[in-house]
C-alpha cells in the first residue's frame, strides 16, 4: 500500500512544478464559470417590440403601458396598420408584434373575454419560446381573461412553449446554471487530467519502466487516480466558494452531501479517463476520445437542453451518462436543500458505474502485452 | 542447472501477425556473467529482451529468469531483475533524488532504505552537486549513469541493459563499464545489448543474433578464432552480413 503513496507524491510533484499546467486546472475553470454563469442564459431581455392598436381604447392603451414597463420589452414602434408591422418584422426591427383587435375594450368589459394577436420572430426557436412566455405572463398579468392567439407566419419553426420557463419564473437563472456549469468544468478537468495521464507516460517511455517493476495493477491505478480526485474535490471547493460569494447561490441541502456525492462520481470520471488513457497510444488519440465523450456527456445532461424534451431513445441513453446524475443531484441539494433520502438511486447507480469503471481501468492496464 | 543459469531460454518465439521477430532462440546465461547480446537493428534483440523481462508475451518456447517461468510468473521475475532501456526512462521533470525515490518505493524499499540508497548512489555517481536539479537538465551520460543505478536500486539478481551506452561519450562509457563490473563482481548477472564491438570485448560471453535467430554465441576469444577475424568487429561483419 506504500507504493500508493509513492505514485500520489510523484504526481503531485510533478502537476506543482509544471508552472505551464496549474493554471489550466485551477485558473482557466474558475474563469469558465464566470463567464459561462454570466453569458449562458435564457433570459432575453430589451426585445424590440411593436405594436398595431385597432382599439385606441383605456384598455389597449394600458396593455401597451405594461409591455414598456417591463424590462424585458422595449417598445419601439407604433404601426397604424398590420402590414406596416409584417414589413418591419421582415425587416427584422422588431421580434414581437402585438395586434389589438377592434372592439377590444368593449369585448373585455361586456363578454369578459378577448383575444389579441401576437406575432414572434421564430428565428431562433428557444428565443421565440421565452418571449411567447414573457408575452402570456404579461398579458395574463393585465387580465385574466384575456387570451393570447399567437399567430405563427408562414414558413417559419412552430413555436413551442418550453419548460425552462420554470426556472425562469424565480428570473434568476444564474442560480440554476452556476451548479451545472460547475458540474461541467469538474467533468471536464478530471477527466482531461486523467485521460492524458498514462498515455503520457506511455509516449515518454516510463510506463516500460514501471512495467517492469513489481507494482501491483490496483495499486497503480489507485495512485494514478487519486491526485485527480484531490484536485476535483479542490475545484469543488473553489467553484463553490465562487458561486457562493459572486453569484449567491443558496446551499439549502446539506454540503456534506453534496461532497459525498461527488467523491464518488469523480471516481467514475477517473476511472474513464484512466481507461481511455489505457486504451490509447499517443495522448492525441486520448484527447479526441475524452473530448468526443466530454461533450456527448454535456449537450445530454440536461443542463442546456432538458432530458423530458428528448426523444425516448435518447433520455434511455442518458441514464448512462454520469454528468446527467451530478447535475440532478448538484441541483437538488443546493437549490431544492433535497436530502440523502431523495437522491440515494441516482447515488447508488453512480456508485456502481464507479465500480464497473474502475475494474474497467485496472483491467485494460497491461503490464504485459 | 536452476542453481547455475540465472536465464535459460529454449525455443523462445515471438511472431507479430506473418512477422517472426524472435525465431526459436534458445541459450543459457551464467549466474554472475556479463552476457552481451549482439545483433543489428531490427535482428530481434530488444523484442528478445522484452520477452525476459516480462513485459512481452513469447509466441511460444520456454524460457527461465532468476528460476520463475515467463509465461506464468513475470511478476515473479520483475522482482528481481532490474532493466534499463533503450530510451530514457526516467522522469525528466523530477530530480535526481525524486527518481530514486520514487523507483525506491515502487520496487517496496523501506524508507530507510531509499535514503540509504539515495545517499549512497549520489555519491557514488558524483552527482552531489545535482542532486536537486531536474534529471532533464543532465546531461545524457549521467543520464544513463543514474538510469543504470536505478535499475540496480533493489538489489536485482540480473539486470538487462538494451544499449546502455548508445549516444554517450568515450570516457562516460568507460564508467559505465567500471560500473558494469562492479556489479558482475559483486555477483550481479548482467544481460547487455550494445552495438559497440570494443564492448563486446569485454563480455564474458556473447551472442550474436541475426534476422530473429543466435547466429552465434561464445565467448569473444573463442568467436574471434572460429571466425578467424581479428576483432569482434571483423566477427560480427561476417555474421550480419551473411
Amino acid at each position: 500500500m506504500r507504493v500508493i503513496f509513492y505514485i500520489i507524491s510523484k504526481e503531485f510533484r510533478q502537476i506543482f512544478r509544471n508552472k505551464g499546467m496549474l493554471p489550466i486546472i485551477f485558473v482557466l475553470p474558475l474563469l469558465q464559470l464566470v463567464i459561462l454563469s454570466n453569458a449562458a442564459t435564457y433570459e432575453i431581455k430589451n426585445i424590440a417590440f411593436g405594436y398595431v392598436d385597432h382599439d385606441r381604447t383605456t384598455a389597449s392603451r394600458g396593455l401597451v403601458e405594461r409591455f414598456s414597463a417591463s424590462p424585458y420589452f422595449e417598445v419601439l414602434f407604433a404601426f397604424p396598420n398590420a402590414a406596416q408591422g409584417n414589413t418591419a418584422m421582415l425587416q427584422g426591427e422588431v421580434d414581437v408584434l402585438l395586434e389589438i383587435p377592434d372592439g377590444f375594450e368593449k369585448e373585455l368589459t361586456m363578454r369578459r373575454q378577448g383575444s389579441l394577436g401576437v406575432g414572434i420572430n421564430a428565428i431562433d426557436g428557444a428565443a421565440a419560446g421565452v418571449e411567447s412566455v414573457y408575452i402570456n405572463q404579461i398579458v395574463q398579468a393585465y387580465n385574466k381573461d384575456l387570451a393570447v392567439e399567437v399567430r405563427v407566419p408562414p414558413g417559419t419553426a412552430r413555436i413551442e412553449n418550453i419548460p425552462l420557463f420554470w426556472y425562469n419564473q424565480t428570473l434568476n437563472y444564474k442560480t440554476f446554471m452556476v451548479p451545472g456549469i460547475l458540474v461541467l468544468l469538474v467533468t471536464m478537468i478530471t477527466l482531461f487530467l486523467s485521460g492524458m495521464n498514462i498515455v503520457r507516460e506511455k509516449e515518454i517511455g516510463t510506463l516500460e519502466q514501471i512495467n517492469v517493476t513489481p507494482i501491483r495493477k490496483i495499486h497503480f491505478i489507485i495512485g494514478k487516480l487519486l491526485p485527480f480526485w484531490i484536485i476535483g474535490m479542490g475545484l469543488l471547493t473553489i467553484g463553490l466558494i465562487l458561486a457562493r460569494l459572486i453569484f449567491n447561490v443558496p446551499m439549502l441541502g446539506s454540503l456534506l452531501l453534496l461532497y459525498g456525492y461527488t467523491s464518488i462520481y469523480l471516481l467514475v470520471i477517473l476511472g474513464m479517463g484512466l481507461f481511455i488513457s489505457n486504451f490509447t497510444d499517443t495522448q492525441q488519440q486520448a484527447m479526441f476520445i475524452a473530448w468526443f465523450f466530454v461533450v456527448i456527456f454535456i449537450l445530454m445532461s440536461g443542463l442546456f437542453t432538458p432530458i423530458e424534451s428528448m426523444p425516448e431513445w435518447a433520455r434511455v441513453l442518458t441514464e448512462l451518462n454520469p454528468v446527467k446524475y451530478f447535475v440532478e443531484i448538484m441541483r437538488m441539494v443546493m437549490l431544492k436543500g433535497s436530502d440523502f433520502s431523495d437522491v440515494l438511486l441516482p447515488m447508488l447507480k453512480t456508485f456502481l458505474y464507479a465500480v464497473l469503471m474502475n475494474v474497467m481501468a485496472v483491467w485494460s492496464y497491461r503490464k504485459t502485452t | 542447472m536452476k542453481n547455475e543459469n540465472a536465464i535459460t531460454v529454449s525455443e523462445l518465439t515471438k511472431t507479430f501477425g506473418t512477422f517472426t521477430a524472435v525465431n526459436a532462440i534458445s541459450f543459457e546465461v551464467k549466474k554472475g556473467e556479463i552476457f552481451g547480446f549482439l545483433g543489428a537493428n531490427g535482428a530481434g534483440k530488444t523484442t528478445a529482451m522484452k520477452m525476459l523481462i516480462g513485459i512481452l508475451k513469447p509466441s511460444s518456447g520456454q524460457a527461465t529468469v532468476a528460476g520463475f517461468d515467463v509465461h506464468t510468473e513475470s511478476e515473479a521475475i520483475k522482482r528481481n531483475i532490474g532493466y534499463m532501456s533503450q530510451k530514457f526512462a526516467l522522469y525528466d521533470d523530477l530530480t535526481v533524488r525524486e527518481n530514486i525515490t520514487f523507483f525506491g518505493g515502487i520496487y517496496g524499499l523501506s524508507r530507510k532504505r531509499i535514503q540509504e540508497k539515495s545517499k549512497q548512489l549520489i555519491e557514488d555517481l558524483g552527482l552531489g552537486a545535482v542532486g536537486k536539479s531536474l534529471v532533464g537538465s543532465l546531461p545524457l551520460g549521467w543520464k544513463q549513469k543514474l538510469a543504470f543505478s536505478v535499475a540496480m536500486l533493489h538489489d536485482p539478481q540480473i539486470v538487462f541493459l538494451d544499449e546502455p551506452t548508445g549516444g554517450v561519450d568515450p570516457i562516460t562509457r568507460r564508467q559505465f563499464w567500471e560500473m558494469i563490473y562492479k556489479a558482475a563482481h559483486a555477483g550481479t548477472t548482467l544481460f547487455v545489448t550494445t552495438h559497440y564491438m570494443d564492448e563486446a570485448e569485454y563480455c564474458n560471453r556473447v551472442s550474436i543474433m541475426v534476422n530473429g535467430k543466435i547466429e552465434a554465441l561464445d565467448t569473444p576469444k573463442n568467436l574471434k578464432q572460429h571466425f578467424e577475424a581479428a576483432t569482434m568487429n571483423d566477427v560480427f561483419l561476417k555474421l550480419a552480413r551473411g
